[in-house]
């Protein structure tokens, strides 16, 4: 079989075939993994709302509700409820402080605003420095505490939080995601 | 015999970042690990593999003065179909390796690979090549990866075996030329010996 001349007609024709077949393609792809990745996205928010808050039994997802952050965005909010009583919040909140870019982080409060545990959703800290902040040794000071009387600050800054060793950036970040989800809640849905 | 050799020249002699130094961009920036250096070695044999097939196969139909852009909208279909796949499947590897995985369209190895070898040779020897490259990648990518893992942070795979922090210099950015500039060293004296 020759090899097909550079013609006008002959290179539309070819592109337009490759084009068509790809997407047709891709299509079909796109169809089969949608569902998977709407699952095991939805697992991952659920998960981390179930590791943040007390037992409950409800379910958080549909009850969620945003709340303004005061700075012109807002944060995603699933309130835990066990027997119609509220237990906990679950508090999607972020920082843009990270090393590189965006932090986002799920905070669980009871519902007088002591934190009781936090789970790193997303991060792109440094491997081995920033990436601590996922760790127990680092996140797990955070529990327990009420950010009305605990400094949300590293102690470098004046404030009462141990930062990760050569990661200072990511502990600040870590703690301005916190605060902006204890400042939201107070706002808003904490009375 | 020819096929082996095919096969073959990618692991060592044409290894695509050892000695074309090709594709350097993602290998510095992917491989802060040993998983995610593998991750993103396996995933790019997988695109150099189907867009070398599709390409050889296509090769004598498409016209030469347009064969670049049928090319990348072919390994830009294979990559993604790999990136839809890995968000569905391991959400938490796609996560890591981020923007990397789309910017595998861009990557010279595999535009390389399918204008050097594929267009020119049968659908066959495209098959052994792409697997040949694509573990060739794989392999310099782990082992770079499980290098700056076990010295930088001194654990292997995720699992750590020292206490305390490694070599940082090793995580960041420079540790990875300096990795990269010795194993390319040594493969250099290898391939003398």
């Amino acid at each position: 079989m020759a090899k097909t001349e550079s013609t006008f007609k002959n290179m539309a024709i070819s592109l337009t075939l490759i084009a068509l077949v790809s997407s047709a393609l891709l299509g079909f792809v796109y169809e089969a993994t949608k569902e998977p990745i709407a699952l095991s996205n939805l697992n991952k928010k659920l998960n981390a709302i179930k590791q943040v808050v007390p037992e409950f039994t409800n379910n958080p997802n549909d009850e969620m509700y945003r709340l303004p952050t005061g700075d012109g965005d807002s944060l995603e909010i699933y309130p835990a409820k066990k027997d119609d009583v509220i237990v906990g919040y679950a508090v999607s909140t972020y920082s843009p402080k990270g090393f590189s870019g965006n932090i986002s982080l799920m905070t669980g409060f009871r519902p007088d605003g002591t934190i009781i545990n936090i789970t790193v959703l997303e991060q792109k800290e440094t491997p081995g420095l920033g990436t601590k902040m996922a760790e127990p040794s680092f996140k797990d000071q955070f529990n327990e505490k009420n950010p009305a009387d605990f400094q949300m600050k590293v102690k470098k800054d004046g404030g009462s939080v141990d930062a990760i060793t050569a990661a200072t950036i990511s502990s600040r970040a870590f703690c301005d995601a916190v605060q902006r989800a204890y400042n939201t809640l107070q706002k808003g849905g904490l009375k | 015999m020819n096929q082996l050799k095919n096969f073959t020249k990618g692991l060592l002699k044409e290894n695509p970042i050892l000695v074309l130094v090709l594709g350097t961009c993602p290998t510095l920036a992917t491989t802060s690990s040993s998983l995610n250096g593998l991750g993103m070695g396996i995933a790019t044999t997988f695109v150099l593999l189907g867009s070398n097939v599709v390409i050889s196969f296509m090769a004598r139909l498409i016209p030469d003065k347009v064969r670049i852009p049928a090319f990348i909208v072919v390994i830009a279909s294979f990559v993604t179909i790999v990136d839809l796949v890995m968000q569905a499947f391991v959400p938490d590897l796609y996560k890591t390796l981020g923007i990397f995985i789309p910017l595998i369209v861009v990557n010279c190895i595999v535009l390389g690979r399918a204008e050097a070898f594929a267009s020119k040779n049968t659908v066959l020897s495209s098959l052994i090549d792409g697997l040949g490259m694509g573990l060739g990648f794989t392999l310099a990518l782990g082992v770079l990866g499980a290098f700056r893992e076990i010295v930088g942070s001194g654990s292997i795979f995720g699992w750590k075996f020292i206490q305390g922090d490694g070599i940082l210099v090793f995580i960041l950015a420079p540790g990875a030329f300096i990795a990269l500039g010795y194993m390319i060293a040594l493969v250099n004296k290898i391939k003398k010996s």
